[in-house]
This record gives structure tokens, C-alpha cells and sequence, in this order.
């Protein structure tokens, strides 16, 4: 057989067999998969794959991160906003073992991504050779399947087992370790698609008797509440959701990776659920008498003390993944199924009317927290700026319909509880893992991913500098990312346990930061520093009016903390609004 | 605390093995025992695993197993549910104070002398940990070289479906 030149037109390549070599095969593997993003760090280890890339610039554009985390943050939110699998190249060690958060991350997050790591060639492996670590061991822990090849023919059968791995059933993280001499030996190549794996059941089937004994709890309801995970948007069940709620007249809350999977401003929905969520879900958490959870897994920062957790209540749990029924919590009725599968059994099934006295509960607990909380802090008087205002201030200019990237802390709290998420998947943050240095890569892919949508990152002065260096993947691609640091000069959520649990013994919080003016300037992205409210709304206009990526400090409050809060260890009802 | 008996189903790839083992440390679970061999399946696996855990834990421990890539199915077993037996090897020293009690030993406990040299013979005894050990206690005074044991393996008295299922991915 001839070898085949690079520039060939892939269309015919699965009817006739080419021989090519493995890191050829690898690229062209990806636009099979329908890739067109690609995220990454070169290296020794993986530069046959990026020479293979070169050639194929039109169809797979490649974005150089400065650093392999960065890179698997900007794969992630990608991958939420795309809805296709997040693809990252590393090369071997330091660079492979840099991708670890992000595939831990976006293990505990459920997304998927696929991670090629270069390896030392095979004859190598095991003799800690330069830029070798066992990346198989390594990731294991976090990885939904990782695998090693060693050989050229296994290139292509594990390239399409990866993407239909990390894109099926419960999404998850896929990592390819692959030997330099795999990248360059060459062989015949022909793709086919993974359309099964014999020992990998991804998608249930429903059992209807699941889904009848569920209708009956749901209809018999007299203060029922609906408990919406991230479930929802993996499984595109918004609509479906909707129709429930309406249907059944379910009060709704979210988790935190659940929140845009249902609109904020529907009156039906009565807010966020967890440590520094709303009052009412939390506290009707243990008053409601059926509890619909919904490709949620039960998160320790959701139930607080599970042993004094929604007692009261027949728990109904639909989630795709078996292991998580009764994991944290006793159920009921467990659903193994995707979210939007049952809803839309459920959706024949199940009825509901108005109730009235159950729902003005909510609003009342909602009245009681604006008073006690919300009105001070998103509203605040004080003399410096609160968190909680600018916030407010980016959800009422973009009418809550721009995608929130936010980090890890009081930013991502404040995020959470003041932006009014209108749209499905319009929030992207670190849930699972808390990944400080998350929201700024995170910008950066959800604008690959979705190039019309308005970005904007919300970080805190701490994480911001954890992963600041991807500015110049903002620059260098002119991405029209919008970039907010609340800065307070503290580690914020770690200084207000120390002020709420500690005495106040503020250790190794303070933080005496840079001119990040001067920095982002530096990158050649323009940016702003406001301290005083009078300029807060027209600095947001400005931001959010500009047509280029634009940088915006904002000074706050040193010494304000996120509430309401639940205490470690406490019941959900004992939730504290001062 | 009980002690339970897993048996997991795999295909037969290099590095699951790791995988199933993470799932009992990251929850601080040691492993008594652990036998790995081919299954009656060609190309799967069949692993015995005896643990000690609460109840409440077993079915999490199991079920994160099963999801595992590679991993068909997982199963735990209490003690009623399941035959098992370990195999025991015993290295005597052949001496002069070997004599008819040995023998009359080794039959009693159901065992049997596998091989004898000059300088050794070996015992073998297939039977429950406990009585494989007592027979240890009592081969002493004979002065035992080597004793190895094997982990456990075992069938259920309850699962036959899974046998069927395996055999239908195999054709």
C-alpha cells in the first residue's frame, strides 16, 4: 500500500485503509470525532502529535495555554458550553502530571474530556526515565477509564472507545497516555466508531415500576420540592423539567452545578440549595413530605448533617449513575435513569395543583433573608463596595443571560446567590473539587466554545493569580472575555471560617497583592480599577459594552461574609442568616 | 464489622486489578484476601475479595466497583451465601522425628503429602482458613519450614444468572 500524504481528504479514509503514522492516525481520530478544539502544551513527548496537527490547521484549531491546568479548566467549560468532549495534549511528566486538578475536577464535576499525554517511548517505561511518571496510575483515581498505548494499531480503536467513554452515560474524564514510538511507528488505518464497550452498560433502561412508584409518591404531595442537578444539563432535560414543575406545581431549588438549568425569575423556583444557599429550600429541606432529587449525588455542602437531613420526607431519586442512589442518603424510591429519560415517563404519569400555603413558606423564608441579608449586601450602604452589588449590577445589565464563569470562594457564593441565570448552561464553575484558578481558563473555553455568547469571569484576587498567565490565550486569540476580580485582599472564604470558627485568628489569609492593572495592561488587554459604588454601574457598562476582552478590579469589602450560612456539621435548618 | 466476600467479573486488562484495589483504599478498607484467575469465561476475569466493613458500606464499595470500565459485575456475599475454600502448603523438614503420627495427622485433617525429598516433604491441606491454620499450630512441633496459603476462592449458593450472562458476551 502507498503512503498516504497528509493533506489527503479524510471523507474516504474509512472506506479505504491508509498507512500512517500513529500520531497522523491520532489527529485524524479526532476530526472523526468531530473536534475542532483542540487545548495544550507542547513538549518532547507529544511533538510528533503536534507535527501531525500542523497539517491540519483548517479543520482542528489548536489553543496554547500557558500552562497544562489552564488548558484543562479552558477543556472543561468547553466542553459544558459545547456539549461535545473537551480535548487537551500534553507532553509527558511535568506537563502531563500539570492536567491532574482538571481531570479531577472534571471527574467530580461529570465532564468530558479527553486528555492525550505524551509518553517516553516504551522501551523506556518504568526506568524513570527523563519526563517519565506512571500518568495510568496517576490518573486512575480521577479518570472515568484512562489507558496506555504502546502500539501504533491500538490508536485508533482507543481513540473512539475514549470519546464514546467520556461522552456516554455519566459523562466523565478520559485520559490516553501514548508512547513516542507509538506516535511514530506507522500502520494501516481505518476508523470505526465505538458504539459499545461489552463490560459498559452507560445508559440504564428505565424500569417503569421505578418511575410508577415515584408518580404515586409525587401526586399524593402536599409540600413536595424539587431538588435540580447538573443532571438536568447534561442530559438537556430543561424542558422537560419545566414541564414537570408546571405540571405538578413543585417548588424547585438547584444545586450549585445545577443553577440555569431552570430560570431564576420563574415563580416557581425558589433558589439555591447547600451551605450558602437560600433560606427557604434549605429550611423547607426539612418540612417538605416528598423529595424529587434530580441528577444531583447528594453533595456533604448540599445535606449538611445527614443524619438530621429531609427525615421527614419520602426521597425519590433519579440519576443515572446506580452508586450514587443511597450513597449519602437513604431513598425511597431510587430512578436509574437519565434525567431527561424519566422526566418524560414521569411527565404522563404525574399531576398537581396550585399550593398556596406551601409555596408562601418559601416567600417567606425569601422575605426574611432579603431583609436580614440580601438587602444589606446586595443592596449594601456601607462605604465600600459588597461582592454581592456587583454582581447584582452584571445580572441586571446583561438581563441574566451571560454565561458566569466563576472561581472558587466568596466570588463563586455571591455568583451563585445574586445572578439571575435566565438560559440553560450560562453557569460554569468548579463544584466538586473547589478548584481556585478555575473561572479564568474556564472563560477562555466557554468563548471557544460558544464564540457569539457574552463571557464573563468572576474571580477573586487569590484565585486569580493561580492561573492569571492565561491572559495571554485571551490576547493571542482576541477573545472578547470578560474579566472581574473582586478584590478584598484576602483569601475571602477561608478568612470568614477563621472570623465564624477560628476567633479570628487570620492566618495566612491576608494577601498584599500586585497592581493588576499593570499586569493585565501587560498582556495588552485593557483594564480598569473601581473602588467607589458612584463608578460601579458605568464601569460594568464599559466592560460588558466592549467589543475586546476587558479586565475590571473591583475593590470590596475586606471583612463581609457570604450568608446565610450552614455551619459545618449542622443540619440544613440550621441555617444562619447573621 | 463483618466480613464479606466480593466477587468481581472482569475483562482481563492490565491495570484493572489497580483499579478495583483503589476503590477498597481510598475507603481505608484493608483486603484479607484476594484471588485473581481466569473465569469460566475465556478472556474474563474472576476476582475473590474477603474484607471487613460495615453494612451500610458494602453496597457503595460494590457498586463503585461495577463502574469501573472493563468491570461486569460485582457481587458480596455473607458468610451462608457462598462456598469457599483456600488451599494451605506446608514444608516439613524430613527428619528423623518424622514417624507414623504425621501421617495419621495429615490424614485426620483431611490433607495430603504432595511431594517428599530428602531433606523435605510438603503437606497440602484444602479447607477453611481457620482449620488450615489449627493445622499449622499442630504441624509445629514437626518444625515447619514454609507455610503459604492461598486467598480465598469461592462460588455462590445464590447467583447462576451471571455465569449465563458471561457466557453470552463471549459469543
Amino acid at each position: 500500500m502507498e503512503a498516504a500524504t497528509k493533506t489527503q481528504n479524510t471523507d474516504t479514509m474509512c472506506k479505504n485503509a491508509e498507512h500512517l503514522s500513529g500520531a497522523e492516525i491520532l489527529v485524524r481520530s479526532l476530526i472523526e470525532e468531530q473536534v475542532d478544539s483542540i487545548f495544550g502544551y507542547t513538549g518532547g513527548a507529544i511533538m510528533p502529535v503536534y507535527d501531525a496537527l500542523y497539517d491540519h490547521q483548517d479543520k482542528l484549531m489548536h489553543y496554547q495555554a500557558r500552562h497544562e491546568q489552564g488548558a484543562t479548566h479552558a477543556a472543561q467549560a468547553y466542553a459544558r458550553i459545547s456539549k461535545k468532549p473537551g480535548v487537551c495534549f500534553t507532553t509527558s511528566g511535568p506537563g502531563a502530571t500539570n492536567v491532574l486538578t482538571g481531570l479531577a475536577d472534571a471527574y467530580l464535576d461529570s465532564t468530558p474530556l479527553v486528555i492525550i499525554t505524551g509518553q517516553v517511548a516504551s522501551g523506556f517505561l518504568g526506568s524513570d526515565a527523563f519526563q517519565e511518571t506512571n500518568m495510568i496510575g496517576l490518573s486512575m483515581p480521577v479518570t472515568k477509564w484512562n489507558f496506555q498505548v504502546t502500539k501504533v494499531e491500538e490508536i485508533a480503536e482507543v481513540m473512539a472507545k475514549a470519546f464514546y467513554i467520556a461522552r456516554s452515560g455519566r459523562p466523565g474524564p478520559v485520559l490516553i497516555d501514548i508512547t513516542k514510538d507509538a506516535q511514530i511507528a506507522t500502520t494501516d488505518y481505518k476508523y470505526k466508531k465505538c458504539e459499545t464497550v461489552r463490560s459498559y452498560q452507560p445508559m440504564p433502561e428505565l424500569d417503569m415500576s421505578q418511575v410508577e412508584a415515584a408518580a404515586a409518591l409525587i401526586n399524593g404531595a402536599k409540600k413536595p420540592l424539587l431538588l435540580a442537578g447538573q443532571g438536568i444539563l447534561l442530559s438537556g432535560a430543561e424542558k422537560e423539567l419545566m414541564e414537570f414543575v408546571e405540571k405538578t406545581q413543585t417548588p424547585v431549588a438547584c444545586t450549585l452545578l445545577g443553577l440555569s438549568c431552570f430560570p431564576t425569575d420563574h415563580p416557581l423556583y425558589t433558589g439555591m440549595l447547600g451551605m450558602h444557599g437560600n433560606y427557604g429550600p434549605n429550611m423547607n429541606t426539612n418540612e417538605c413530605d416528598v423529595l424529587i432529587a434530580v441528577g444531583m449525588r447528594f453533595d456533604d455542602r448540599v445535606t449538611g448533617n445527614t443524619a438530621k437531613y429531609a427525615k421527614q420526607a419520602k426521597i425519590i431519586h433519579i440519576d443515572i449513575d446506580r452508586s450514587e442512589h443511597n450513597k449519602n442518603i437513604k431513598v425511597d424510591v431510587p430512578v436509574l435513569a437519565d434525567a431527561k429519560e424519566a422526566l418524560t415517563a414521569l411527565n404522563k404519569v404525574v399531576n398537581g395543583e396550585t399550593k398556596e400555603v406551601w409555596m408562601k413558606t418559601f416567600k417567606d423564608f425569601y422575605q426574611l433573608e432579603f431583609d436580614k441579608v440580601i438587602k444589606k449586601q446586595a443592596y449594601s450602604d456601607n462605604e465600600k463596595i459588597n461582592m454581592a452589588e456587583v454582581i447584582r449590577t452584571v445580572s441586571e445589565q446583561t438581563n441574566g443571560e451571560a454565561v458566569l464563569c466563576s472561581d472558587v470562594g466568596q466570588n463563586q457564593m455571591a455568583t451563585a446567590r445574586y445572578y439571575g441565570f435566565k438560559k440553560p448552561n450560562t453557569q460554569i464553575t468548579s463544584g466538586g473539587l473547589g478548584t481556585m484558578g478555575f473561572a479564568l481558563p474556564a472563560a477562555i473555553g466557554a468563548q471557544i466554545g460558544d464564540k457569539d455568547a457574552k463571557v464573563v469571569s468572576i474571580s477573586g484576587d487569590g484565585g486569580f493569580q493561580m492561573t492569571l498567565q492565561e491572559l495571554a490565550m485571551i490576547r493571542q486569540y482576541n477573545l472578547p472575555v470578560k474579566t472581574i476580580v473582586l478584590n478584598n485582599s484576602f483569601l475571602g472564604m477561608v478568612r470568614q471560617w477563621q472570623d465564624l470558627f477560628f476567633e479570628q485568628r487570620f492566618s495566612c489569609t491576608k494577601l498584599d497583592n500586585p497592581d493588576f492593572v499593570k499586569i493585565v495592561e501587560g498582556y495588552g488587554i485593557q483594564a480598569k480599577r473601581v473602588s467607589k459604588r458612584e463608578d460601579l454601574d458605568d464601569a460594568i457598562k464599559e466592560m460588558l459594552e466592549s467589543p475586546n476582552a476587558y479586565f475590571l478590579e473591583v475593590v470590596v469589602e475586606t471583612e463581609s461574609n457570604v450568608l446565610p450560612m450552614i455551619a459545618p456539621g449542622a443540619s440544613v435548618s440550621d441555617m444562619r442568616l447573621e | 464489622m463483618k466480613e464479606y466476600t466480593i466477587t468481581v467479573f472482569s475483562e482481563n486488562n492490565i491495570g484493572l486489578l489497580n483499579e478495583v484495589t483503589i476503590v477498597f483504599s481510598r475507603r481505608k478498607i484493608n483486603i484479607e484476601s484476594l484471588t485473581v484467575s481466569e473465569s469460566e469465561v475465556k478472556g474474563v476475569s474472576r476476582y475473590t475479595i474477603v474484607a471487613y466493613m460495615d453494612e451500610s458500606k458494602v453496597e457503595n464499595v460494590v457498586l463503585q466497583i461495577e463502574k469501573i470500565i472493563g468491570v461486569f459485575k460485582a457481587l458480596y456475599f455473607e458468610a451462608e451465601e457462598i462456598v469457599h475454600q483456600e488451599v494451605a502448603l506446608f514444608k516439613i523438614a524430613n527428619s528423623t522425628k518424622l514417624n507414623g503420627n504425621l501421617e495419621s495427622l495429615v490424614r485426620n485433617n483431611g490433607a495430603k503429602i504432595l511431594t517428599v525429598s530428602p531433606d523435605f516433604l510438603v503437606i497440602e491441606r484444602v479447607g477453611y482458613k481457620a482449620e488450615n491454620q489449627e493445622l499449622f499450630h499442630e504441624l509445629e512441633q514437626y518444625g515447619v519450614l514454609q507455610f503459604a496459603r492461598s486467598g480465598r476462592v469461592a462460588v455462590s449458593t445464590l447467583q447462576k444468572d451471571f455465569t449465563t450472562y458471561l457466557k453470552e458476551l463471549s459469543n
